[in-house]
């Protein structure tokens, strides 16, 4: 049984190990050496990488990417919520919506990130349609801001608060709702006092599976962001390639790693609680 | 007649199958009143029907002389124990109980509460989460919450069936205290009959959506209207077209009585308070008796003779 366990375990073990581990380990030896001149390390031993990310220019982007990741989860939860909601009430439908949740997966979340370019920019659908309906007499500055960040991260991560909710809302058991109603209790009551509360398990894995890839994107910040909202994962992305400065990119993701692993033990830690 | 509920030809239609059809039942105020019947006779549907789960495809149901069929769950003043109660887990005891006063803007929450606890003696568990509770105490929890409310009818669905079986014997006479003491008209649903006949006053016996009889468990019991309500509140002996129930039969070595009948024992079973002895009559008709121990033992083989009282014949 043992040898059995372990057999089916080895491919994933050597997979994670190769390329995840090992490429773990080599970050964290880069991130005490020091730079080449063209890229790459040199062997010089020193911590002037981690000392150099407590430096305000980087504290404040860390900052506004924890904000920024903490905004567009709270947006995925107040739509998503609604969303799977109406979902695991529409009967024989249900299917067919959660396709249509998931369907957005099946094109590139590049391209999909560019339509939003072609949506928002100065000559694009939006600022056209509105021009041409008379409401505004000049182009509303739509891209290349916090709010098309924001709206770009919402825009992608949604369906991955829509599904862990609408699982467990279909994991509710039924004759609570009616128990509710039969309390006395309207359809709206019966949603925020016991619907709510009961999805907390969903709401805190929606949260997670959106709040992590939010705290590390830099193709949403770089496309629709322009060159005035920097995340961190464009500062990890600019060392690794324009800037060449692999062993100060290597600092700052494992800063990143270590910031979410704590969060992550502590969200375990609440949802490891007997009750929600 | 002071009636509380009233069904009128009630039925419930499904594209697939008519779960409840025609029903018509008056209950009395204050009455522990059973619907009973075999699993899928639409006795629960009965009951979802009556708490406003389930809209009728036709017919009326009364509560208070007035029409509710068009009212919602939450605007009718009827309250239910569901099967497996249904407590809110996100909630304490407290909580649960204190849901539905809210609902009603109730001024004295504490009190009510506490009134509620110590009815069914519960207090000092209303810190307690339901999955820290026993079952027969998150049963005690779930009627606490509907009674707290006061309600016109408290529906209670085979509030029962999710106990422990030694249990339950211990829950139904607490169950009939309970009635007695609160005088809240109780609707209960069950499939067990013997729990029908030990807690009601009226019995309403259902079969394939179809109300079969109503009547006292006397009535029903001794008094069948059906062959389908005589069976199946008891095992009954077809002797010639005439209903007699195994308690009802006497076996004797000798002739005896009115109604006598020879048989031959096939076999004698012990089981304790009594012998149950399956016989076989001249046509092969199997006849089983179930006689006190004490008037002696019997043999398979043996040749005896088979009477009743005229009394004790269900009459169909």
């Amino acid at each position: 049984m043992n040898r059995l366990r372990l057999l089916f375990l080895t491919p994933a073990g050597i997979v994670l190990g190769a390329l995840f581990l090992a490429p773990l380990a080599i970050m964290l030896a880069y991130s005490f050496l020091t730079r080449g001149a063209y890229g790459g390390v040199t062997a010089d031993f020193s911590f002037e990488n981690y000392q150099r990310v407590l430096d305000p220019l980087y504290a404040v982007i860390l900052l506004r990417t924890f904000v920024m990741a903490a905004t567009a989860t709270l947006g995925c939860l107040v739509l998503g919520f609604p969303l799977a909601l109406f979902i695991s009430q529409s009967g024989a439908r249900k299917n067919l919506y959660l396709q249509l949740v998931i369907l957005p997966f099946w094109t590139s979340f590049l391209v999909r990130t560019y339509a939003w370019m072609f949506l928002l920019r100065d000559t694009g659908l939006v600022n056209s349609a509105l021009l041409a309906a008379g409401l505004i007499h000049a182009p509303l500055p739509l891209l290349y801001n916090d709010g098309a960040v924001f709206l770009g991260l919402v825009y992608g991560y949604l369906p991955f608060v829509v599904l862990p909710l609408y699982a467990t809302l279909e994991r509710l058991d039924k004759s609570l709702l009616e128990a509710a109603a039969d309390l006395g209790a309207r359809p709206w009551i019966t949603t925020t006092r016991i619907v709510l509360p009961l999805c907390a398990p969903g709401f805190r894995a929606g949260a997670l599976l959106v709040f992590i890839p939010c705290l590390g994107a830099y193709l949403t910040p770089d496309l629709l962001g322009g060159s005035k909202t920097v995340l961190v994962g464009n500062v990890i992305q600019n060392q690794f390639t324009t800037a060449r400065d692999w062993p100060f990119g290597s600092a700052v993701s494992l800063l990143l790693m270590a910031i979410v692993m704590v969060l992550l033990m502590l969200l375990i830690r609440r949802g490891g609680e007997k009750l929600i | 007649m002071d009636l509380v509920l009233e069904l009128r030809g009630v039925s419930k239609h499904y594209p697939t199958h008519q779960a409840v059809n025609g029903v018509s039942l008056t209950v009395e105020r204050g009455a522990f009143f059973a619907l009973l019947g075999p699993s899928g006779c639409g006795k629960t549907t009965t009951l979802r029907l009556v708490a406003g789960f389930e809209d009728a495809t036709a017919g009326e149901v009364l509560l208070n002389g007035r029409r509710i069929n068009h009212l919602k769950p939450y605007e009718r003043n009827v309250n239910t124990v569901f099967q497996n109660y249904a407590l809110f887990p996100h909630l304490t005891v407290r909580g649960n109980i204190e849901f539905g006063l809210k609902r009603q803007g109730i001024a004295d929450l504490a009190g009510k509460v506490r009134d509620a606890l110590d009815l069914v003696q519960l207090s000092g568990k209303e810190g307690r989460y339901p999955a820290e509770l026993s079952g027969g105490e998150k049963q005690r929890v779930a009627l606490a919450r509907s009674l707290v409310l006061q309600p016109d009818v408290l529906l209670l669905d085979e509030p029962l069936s999710a106990l422990d079986p030694n249990l339950r014997k211990q829950v139904r006479s607490e169950l009939k205290n309970l009635q007695r003491r609160v005088g809240t008209t109780f609707l209960f649903v069950t499939h067990d009959q013997e729990e029908a006949l030990s807690l009601s006053d009226q019995i309403a016996v259902m079969n394939k959506g179809l109300l079969e009889q109503v009547g006292t468990p006397e009535d029903i019991y001794l008094r069948p209207t059906t062959r389908f309500v005589a069976g199946f509140l008891g095992a009954v002996n077809w002797i010639g077209g005439i209903g007699v129930r195994p308690e009802a039969t006497q076996i004797s070595r000798t002739t005896a009585g009115d109604h006598c009948i020879p048989a031959t024992v096939r076999s004698s079973v012990f089981l304790g308070n009594c012998l149950q002895v399956e016989t076989v009559c001249g046509d092969g008709q199997c006849v089983v008796a179930e006689v006190s121990r004490l008037n002696g033992s019997f043999t398979a083989g043996e040749a005896v003779y088979l009477s009743w009282n005229a009394s004790d014949e269900l009459r169909l």
